[in-house]
């Protein structure tokens, strides 16, 4: 396990890994040993912005906390300790059929393993409460719609390279949909305003369409 | 309880005020008023704490009408501001009396104006903030004519007794920004790196909250490939794969899948808000 320490300008650091794999576990390391100052972490595939206040901790002491974070601690360990959250799904989306005969199973058999598989967020991105969910029990990679949709519903639960997803709210996307929750992604009335946060597990359960 | 009417909200009339830092890992962008200082300025003048919800006017071409009186001033772009007909100096408070109207003019320098009125602007908060983001949507609407701002109870300080001499209007000549190293300044030919800092850059006009692209010599990478999307900083100056810069403001993306050359460092990152399509831009080293 390598990090890199890359500048990010006056109040944050960017910790570059060798892969996702290193980034939650690391993700996971820092979150479980918090330092005042440490304003926020935020992941994405192979980095860790560490956003600091620099009037309560300077940019050098950040970054010493990083380096002395172990190689090996917090490899699927610490923030991954709450319970998943359950997402219920009717597993009707556009593209399953296509799905499925494109990774050469049946669709029930797609389905099963999206329903048996233990998925966690890596990082959140792309609209507000989009989590990226990354799955040891998950083998496929889908490639994406050569034409993404220009209206994506709210809830529609989709697969995209080697990543599962639920699309928080109303948008463009060229993930492919394979169905759908009632499950409130994002509300910034609440708090949290998202459901995933990196880090969180994530169980998917079939209920019937309705 | 006293109140905006906005009868003209010119190009882009946005509430805004310091932003909502924190929920970057949720996906969403601190946003907030592009120009800081400018909005601190402005909110001292008429007494409120620095980051009191303020109206962030692009361009100018507004005009409102004070439902019961109360103290304003305007900050950040330099341009005519009239209440009910009278020139009202820059970057000073004022009195509105009931009915006064405000006018605000096309700025002459800078771009954006912050007007700030004493209770600041009593919108909803939204995930502690009454910034709108124009990139995720959240936040106040934008402002339309005939919408109505409540404005927030008077705060504790008074109005003070200040101060026009510290006050510069933006400049309308070059301006020269200081830069930090980017996390992939390597990714870029010596060449490019040295070419960010001796040419001299147009601001096109593909300027917004999200970010200011830039016109000049094509940036060349030394190391092509695609960058994993990772997280960025306001004023991070990422390079699109035709090699021109954009500097990310406060509504970008969270994270973004172009290298970032270098980082506007956090003095200078005020003065961006300000820059005008086709003004000339100069980097050195902070």
């Amino acid at each position: 396990m390598s990090r890199r320490l890359l500048p990010s300008g006056d109040s944050a650091l960017l910790i570059e890994c060798d892969s996702l794999e290193e980034v939650l576990a690391l993700h996971d390391a820092l979150a479980a040993d918090p330092r005042p100052g440490v304003v926020e972490l935020v992941p994405a595939a192979r980095t860790i912005l560490v956003a600091i206040d620099p009037a309560v901790i300077p940019l050098e002491s950040a970054a010493t906390w990083v380096r002395r974070i172990p190689a090996e601690a917090g490899l699927r360990s610490a923030g991954a300790a709450a319970e998943p959250v359950t997402i219920p799904v009717a597993y009707d989306g556009d593209d399953l059929a296509a799905t499925a005969a494109l990774l050469a199973v049946s669709t029930e058999a797609l389905v099963a393993r999206h329903v048996a598989a233990e998925w966690r967020v890596a990082f959140v991105g792309f609209a507000p409460g989009f989590g990226y969910l990354v799955s040891d029990d998950w083998p496929f990679e889908v490639p994406r719609l050569s034409a993404p949709r220009t209206h994506v519903p709210p809830g529609a639960v989709a697969l995209a390279g080697a990543f599962g997803g639920v699309y928080p709210r109303q948008s463009p996307g060229g993930w492919r949909l394979i169905g759908r929750t009632t499950a409130e992604l994002w509300n910034p009335e609440s708090d949290p305003p998202a459901l995933l946060a990196p880090g969180r597990r994530v169980r998917f359960e079939a209920v019937g369409a309705g | 309880m006293t109140r905006l009417v906005v009868e003209q909200p010119g190009a882009l009339a946005l509430v805004e005020d310091l932003g909502r830092p924190g929920f970057a890992r949720l996906g969403v962008a601190a946003s907030g008023a592009l120009d800081r200082s400018a909005l601190a300025l402005a909110n001292r003048l008429v007494g409120n704490p620095d980051g009191a919800a303020a109206l962030e006017l692009l361009v100018g071409g507004f005009r409102a009408r004070f439902d019961g009186g109360g103290w304003f001033a305007v900050t950040g772009a330099w341009g005519s501001v009239r209440l009910d007909g009278r020139v009202i100096a820059p970057y000073t408070a004022a009195r509105a009396r009931e009915g006064s109207v405000l006018e605000v003019g096309l700025a002459e320098r800078g771009i954006r104006y912050l007007l700030a009125v004493r209770g600041g602007f009593d919108v909803p908060p939204v995930l502690g903030s009454r910034s709108r983001d124009t990139l995720a949507g959240i936040g106040p609407e934008p402002v339309r004519a005939g919408d109505v701002l409540e404005i927030g109870a008077e705060p504790a300080a008074s109005v003070p007794v200040v101060d026009v001499d510290v006050a510069f209007p933006p400049p309308a000549s070059t301006v020269t920004l200081a830069l930090r190293p980017g996390p992939r300044a390597d990714w870029f030919t010596d060449a490019a790196r040295q070419a960010l800092f001796d040419a001299e850059w147009r601001i096109s006009e593909q300027a917004d909250r999200i970010g200011a692209r830039l016109v000049g010599p094509a940036l060349e990478r030394r190391q092509q490939g695609e960058l994993p999307s990772e997280a960025t900083v306001p004023g991070s100056i990422q390079v699109a794969g035709g090699g021109q810069p954009t500097i990310l403001l406060a509504d970008r993306p969270v994270t973004g899948g172009y290298p970032v050359i270098a980082i506007v460092a956090p003095g200078s990152l005020d003065a961006v808000a300000q820059l005008r399509p086709g003004q000339a831009v100069r980097f050195r080293h902070a």
